[in-house]
C-alpha cells in the first residue's frame, strides 16, 4: 500500500466498501429488518444453548414424569406440562436445534446442489445447459412436499436423512438463480478480460463469475431459511423424520392434536415458536433483499 | 391461440416421461421393502415372494418402468400394494376433493389478495400500509398445519361454529356426482342443506391453505400496483381530469393484475403439493392425505401417480394462466 | 384588455430532497392569453416542466410545496382551490400532453375506450361537450361520447378514424399515437393546452406534422397553449410567444420574432448561439460554458451570473427584475444595455 496522503483521505470510499456502509444504514433504518434479525438472534442462541439451559433437562433427554401430567401452565411450566408430564418449554427449546439445524442443512445443501447445476448449466451452455435446465424444471413441477416425503419415507427416519430428502427437492429453485445471474455476468468485462489474458474456464467461473453473484444467492438462503424450517416441521408434523424422544417441533405440535381441545396448551409453544422462528427468518430476508438486491424487490 | 395451446399440450409428453422416471428411480433405487411391509410382519419369504412377482416387482427396474408406462398409455397408473386398488380409481375418487379445496383457496386468496393490495398500494406509506406489510410476512410465516389447528380449536372446538374435519357427515346423503365438487353437485341437486353443510366443512381448510397465498398475491400486487401508478399513461389520465376511483379501479387494476397473474400460477402448484399437511389436519379425504398414507406404507405406485397428476396439474394451470394472460395483455399474441 | 386566460404570478416553488430543500421555481410570471401559443424553452432541470405541470397541480406535494405567487385560470387562484375544484378544471379546461407518445396510452386499453372515458369525465363537469340532450341516459352518453372520439380523431388527421377506435395502442405508430394523445387532450374542449415536449420523441418528419397540427388546434379552437420545449427551432416555427427559464427564473419573455432577432438576455444569446442555422459556419457553433447551478444552494443574486461573460458584482447581489426591452419584451438583466452593445460588435 502507498502511504496515505491527504488526497486519498479526501476520496470517498472504496466503491464496494461504500455500499456496504450505505446498506448497512439502511438496514438499520427498517425496523421490520432489526426486528426480523433480534428474533433470528434469539433462535440461533437456543439452538446453541437451548438444551443446555432448558429448565427440566430430565424432560429434553426423554424422561417422563406421570405425577405431573397435563398441568395448565403455571410457573413451574410457563407453557404446562404434556401427555408425559414433560415441561413444554423445555422441549420447545430444546426443539430449537434441530429444526433450525435441518433448516439450516436443507438451505445450504440446496443451495450448493444448485448453484453447481445452475452454474455450470449457465456457463457452458448448449446442449448441457439444455439437459440440465429441463431436468431442473422437471423437477419443479413436482410438488416438493410430496418429494421430499417419497424420499424421506424411502431413506427411512433420521435427522440426516431427512435433510437430504428435503434439499433434494429444494435445489432447482437455486439452479435458474444461479444460471440466469451467471447467464448476465458472463457478458460483464471483467469475464471477457479474464478470457483474454487466458484464465481458464473454472477459474473464471469461480474466481471471477460466482464471487459477483453471491447476493441474490445469500438473499434467497435467508428468505428460504424459514420456508426450510417449515417443511421440516411439516415433515415432523405428518410422521416422518426425527422420531421422538428428540424433541422437534412438528412432531410435539404433532402429538398434541390428540389432546385437543383439553390440554391446548400443548400446542401453543410449538406452533409459535415455529411460527416466530419463521417470521423472524421472513423479516431478515426481506430487509437483505432490499438492500443486498434492490432490483429484486417487487 | 390453438397452435399455442397444442404445442403446449404436446410439450407435455416429455414432461410426462420426465417426471416417471424421476419418481421410479426413487420409489426403486433408494433402500427399503415395501414388498415386505406390505405382506405384513408374520410373512414367510415365499409369501414375500409371491406377492412380489404378481407385482412385477422381481423383475429388472427396465421392465418395469416399460410396463408401468405401457400401462400409462392406456390410464392404467399401476396397483396400490397395500389396498390392491388400482391407483388410477383411487386418485379419481380422490381428487375432486383436492382440486374442490385448491381451488376454493385460490378464490379466497386471489378474490382478497388483489384488492387488498391494490388499496394498501394506493394508501402507501401510511399506517394501514405498513401493518398490512407486517401482517403479510406474518401469515406467510404461518404454519399452514399450526393454523388449521387453532381455527379447529377455536371454530370447532370452542365455538363450535364448524365441524371439526371431514368433506361431509355419513349421515347426510351425497349428492349425485356430476363434478366431483361438494359445493357444486349438491347445488345441482337442489340440496341446500347439504350445500350448506358442505361448505361449512369446505370453510376452514381453505382458509388455512389459502392464507399464505394470500399474502403473497397481495404483495405482489401491491409492488405491480406502486409501479403501475408510476406510470405515464396514468400521469396522463389524471392530468385530463379522469376520476381517481376510475384511474385506479380501471385503469391501474388491470395492469397490475396482468402483472400479479403469473404468481397465481405458481402458486397453484404449489397449493396442490401442499395440501398434503391441511388434508392431515383437517382429515379431508383429498390426494394429499392418499398419499401421505402411502409414502408412510412406502406403497410407491399411489405416490408415483400422485406426483404425476398434480405435475400435469401445475403444468395444465400454468398454461391457463399464459392464456388469461394474454387477454388481460392485448400485447401477447402467442407465437 | 381582456383578462388572460392563465397568470402566473410570481410562482415559488420547492421541493425536499434527499440533500436538502431545492428552490426549483422562483417567481414565475407568465401570461397566456386565448390565440396564443407561448414556448416555454430552457435547458433540462430549469423547471419548464414543473411550471407546466404546476398549472393542474399534477406536482406531488409533498416533496413539492408552493411558496409565495398565484395561478389565477380565468381569475381563480389554482393554488388555493379545493382538489375537487381541480380535478374538475382537468380536461375540460385544461389539456396536456406529454412527451412519450409510447408511455402515456395504457397499453391495456382500446384507445376509443381510453378517449371516451376522458370524454365522459370532461361532460361529467359540463354536458354540452357530448353534444347531447340534458336528461340523456348512460348508454345515450356513452355512444355521443364515442362518435364525439370518432369525430375526434378524424380532426387530427387519423384516418379511418371510427374504425381505429377499436385499435390497441401498439398498433399505432409513434407520429399516430401522439395525435390520438392530441385529440385526447382536446376531446373535453379545453381552454388551454399545456404540451410538455410533444414533439421531442418523435422523427423529424413526423415533429414538423404534429406541430402544424398543434398550431391548427389554436386558431380552430381559439385556445390559449403552452409549448414547453428545449428546442428553439420548434418555438420559432410554432409559437407566437416565448419564454425563456434559467434556473426555476423566466430570464427573457416576449413575441416571438422580437426575442429571436433582437434577444436581450445573455443567456438567451448563448441559447441562439448554440442553435445551428442556414448561415452558420462549420466550427461557428457556441456551447455554453458551466453548468445549471445547484438549486439547493442557489448562488444570491443572478443564477446566471456564474457563467455570464458579463457578469459583474452587482449581479451577484441581488436577484435581477424583470425589465422592458420593448413592450411585451422583457428581460431579466441589469447589464441589458451591455448586453445590447455586446449584440452590436
Amino acid at each position: 500500500m502507498s502511504e496515505i496522503t491527504e488526497a486519498t483521505l479526501d476520496e470517498p470510499l472504496a466503491p464496494r466498501q461504500d455500499k456496504l456502509r450505505r446498506a448497512f444504514f439502511r438496514f438499520r433504518q427498517s425496523r421490520l429488518s432489526m426486528l426480523g434479525a433480534g428474533l433470528v438472534a434469539v433462535v440461533v442462541f437456543f439452538t446453541i444453548f437451548g438444551t443446555v439451559l432448558a429448565p427440566y433437562p430430565e424432560h429434553v433427554a426423554g424422561g417422563v414424569a406421570t405425577s405431573t401430567r397435563f398441568e395448565p401452565p403455571s410457573s413451574a411450566h410457563p407453557f404446562g406440562t404434556n401427555e408425559l408430564g414433560q415441561d413444554v418449554l423445555s422441549l420447545v427449546m430444546a426443539g430449537t436445534t434441530v429444526s433450525v439445524l435441518a433448516g439450516f442443512g436443507v438451505v445450504l445443501i440446496g443451495s450448493v446442489i444448485g448453484t453447481l447445476f445452475g452454474a455450470v448449466a449457465g456457463f457452458v451452455g448448449g446442449w448441457t445447459d439444455e439437459v440440465l435446465m429441463r431436468f431442473t424444471d422437471l423437477t419443479l413441477t413436482i410438488p416438493s412436499l410430496i418429494l421430499a416425503m417419497a424420499i424421506a419415507a424411502a431413506l427411512g427416519p433420521g435427522f440426516t436423512n431427512m435433510v437430504i430428502a428435503i434439499s433434494l427437492s429444494w435445489w432447482p429453485g437455486y439452479a435458474r438463480l444461479v444460471r440466469g445471474e451467471v447467464l448476465a455476468a458472463r457478458e460483464e468485462v471483467y469475464v471477457t478480460a479474464a478470457r483474454a489474458i487466458g484464465a481458464n474456464p473454472g477459474r473464471i467461473l469461480f474466481r471471477h463469475i460466482l464471487p459477483n453473484i453471491v447476493s441474490p444467492i445469500i438473499v434467497k438462503m435467508s428468505l428460504d431459511m424459514g420456508f426450510a424450517i417449515l417443511t421440516v416441521a411439516g415433515l415432523g408434523f405428518i410422521g416422518i423424520g426425527v422420531r421422538p424422544p428428540t424433541p422437534e417441533w412438528g412432531t410435539l405440535l404433532s402429538l398434541s392434536r390428540s389432546y385437543m381441545p383439553d390440554y391446548w396448551w400443548t400446542a401453543m409453544a410449538p406452533g409459535m415458536a415455529m411460527f416466530l422462528a419463521v417470521f423472524g427468518f421472513n423479516l431478515l430476508g426481506d430487509g437483505l433483499r432490499d438492500i443486498l438486491d434492490p432490483k429484486a424487490r417487487r | 391461440m390453438l397452435y399455442f395451446v397444442l404445442r403446449r399440450i404436446v410439450l407435455l409428453v416429455p414432461v410426462v416421461i420426465g417426471l416417471t422416471v424421476i419418481m421410479f428411480a426413487i420409489a426403486r433405487i433408494l433402500p427399503g421393502d415395501p414388498v415386505a411391509l406390505a405382506a405384513g410382519p408374520n410373512a414367510t419369504q415365499a409369501e414375500i415372494e409371491a406377492l412380489a412377482r404378481e407385482f412385477g416387482l422381481d423383475q429388472p427396474i427396465w421392465t418395469q418402468y416399460f410396463n408401468y408406462v405401457a400401462g400409462l398409455v392406456q390410464g392404467d397408473l399401476g396397483t396400490s400394494l397395500l389396498t390392491r386398488r388400482p391407483v388410477a380409481a383411487d386418485i379419481a375418487a380422490y381428487l375432486p376433493a383436492t382440486l374442490e379445496l385448491v381451488l376454493a383457496a385460490m378464490f379466497i386468496a386471489v378474490a382478497v389478495g388483489i384488492p387488498l393490495g391494490l388499496v394498501t398500494a394506493v394508501w402507501r406509506n401510511r399506517w394501514p400500509d405498513y401493518l398490512s406489510q407486517v401482517a403479510a410476512i406474518g401469515a406467510i410465516s404461518m404454519p399452514r398445519f399450526f393454523l388449521g389447528l387453532l381455527l379447529q380449536l377455536c371454530f370447532a372446538m370452542w365455538l363450535m361454529w364448524l365441524p371439526l374435519g371431514g368433506r361431509l357427515p355419513i349421515i347426510v346423503i351425497p349428492p349425485p356426482f356430476v363434478t366431483g365438487f361438494l359445493t357444486i353437485d349438491t347445488l345441482i341437486a337442489g340440496d341446500l342443506h347439504a350445500f350448506t353443510t358442505a361448505l361449512r366443512h369446505l370453510a376452514m381448510p381453505a382458509i388455512a391453505m389459502a392464507l399464505s397465498p394470500l399474502a403473497t398475491i397481495m404483495r405482489m400486487m401491491r409492488a405491480s400496483t406502486i409501479e403501475v401508478l408510476q406510470q405515464d399513461y396514468v400521469t396522463t389520465a389524471r392530468a385530463l381530469g379522469l376520476p381517481r376511483r376510475k384511474i385506479i379501479l380501471k385503469y391501474v387494476a388491470r395492469n397490475a393484475v396482468s402483472a400479479t397473474l403469473t404468481v397465481v400460477g405458481l402458486y397453484f402448484g404449489w397449493l396442490l403439493g401442499g395440501t398434503v399437511l391441511v388434508e392431515t389436519v383437517f382429515d379431508w379425504p383429498g390426494l394429499g392425505l392418499y398419499a401421505t398414507k402411502a409414502i408412510i406404507s412406502q406403497d410407491m405406485m399411489p405416490v408415483i401417480g400422485v406426483a404425476l397428476v398434480i405435475g400435469l396439474l401445475f403444468v395444465i394451470a400454468n398454461l391457463i394462466i399464459d392464456v388469461l394472460y394474454g387477454v388481460i395483455n392485448p400485447k401477447v399474441r402467442y407465437t | 384588455m381582456v383578462q388572460p386566460l392563465l397568470s402566473i404570478r410570481n410562482l415559488h416553488l420547492t421541493m425536499t430532497s434527499f440533500d436538502g430543500e431545492a428552490y426549483v421555481l422562483n417567481g414565475i410570471d407568465l401570461d397566456v392569453r386565448r390565440g396564443e401559443i407561448w414556448g416555454l424553452v430552457g435547458e433540462s432541470g430549469c423547471g419548464k416542466s414543473l411550471t407546466g405541470l404546476s398549472v393542474s397541480r399534477l406536482v406531488p406535494e409533498p416533496p413539492a410545496r408552493y411558496g409565495e405567487g398565484e395561478i389565477l385560470f380565468e381569475g381563480r387562484d389554482i393554488l388555493k382551490l379545493p382538489m375537487r375544484e381541480v380535478q374538475a378544471l382537468r380536461g375540460k379546461h385544461i389539456g396536456m400532453i406529454f412527451q412519450d407518445p409510447t408511455t402515456n396510452l395504457n397499453p391495456a386499453y382500446r384507445i376509443g375506450v381510453q378517449l371516451v372515458d376522458v370524454a365522459l369525465a370532461a361532460a361529467s363537469h359540463d354536458a354540452s361537450v357530448l353534444d347531447c340532450p340534458a336528461g340523456a341516459g348512460r348508454r345515450e352518453r356513452r355512444r355521443a361520447a364515442r362518435r364525439l372520439a370518432g369525430e375526434m380523431l378524424d380532426r387530427v388527421g387519423i384516418p379511418n378514424a371510427a374504425e381505429r377506435l377499436d385499435n390497441y395502442p401498439h398498433e399505432f405508430s409513434g407520429g399516430m399515437r401522439q395525435r390520438v394523445l392530441i385529440a385526447m387532450a382536446l376531446i373535453g374542449r379545453p381552454d388551454l393546452l399545456i404540451a410538455d415536449e410533444p414533439t421531442t420523441a418523435l422523427d423529424v418528419s413526423v415533429q414538423a406534422q404534429i406541430l402544424k397540427l398543434l398550431k391548427g388546434t389554436v386558431s380552430d379552437h381559439d385556445i390559449g397553449v403552452i409549448l414547453i420545449t428545449h428546442n428553439l427551432g420548434v418555438v420559432a416555427e410554432t409559437c407566437s410567444h416565448v419564454a425563456v427559464m434559467y434556473a426555476g427564473n423566466i430570464v427573457e419573455s416576449g413575441p416571438v420574432a422580437e426575442v429571436i432577432e433582437s434577444a436581450a438576455h445573455p443567456y438567451t444569446k448563448a441559447l441562439m448561439a448554440a442553435v445551428p442555422t442556414k448561415e452558420s459556419k462549420r466550427g461557428s457553433l457556441k456551447g455554453l460554458g458551466g453548468t445549471v447551478p445547484n438549486l439547493i444552494a442557489p448562488p444570491p443574486g443572478c443564477r446566471f451570473a456564474p457563467r455570464c461573460p458579463l457578469a459583474i458584482d452587482a449581479c451577484r447581489q441581488a436577484l435581477p427584475p424583470a425589465i422592458n426591452v420593448r413592450q411585451d419584451h422583457q428581460a431579466a438583466c441589469i447589464r441589458l444595455t451591455e448586453a445590447q452593445v455586446l449584440a452590436d460588435v
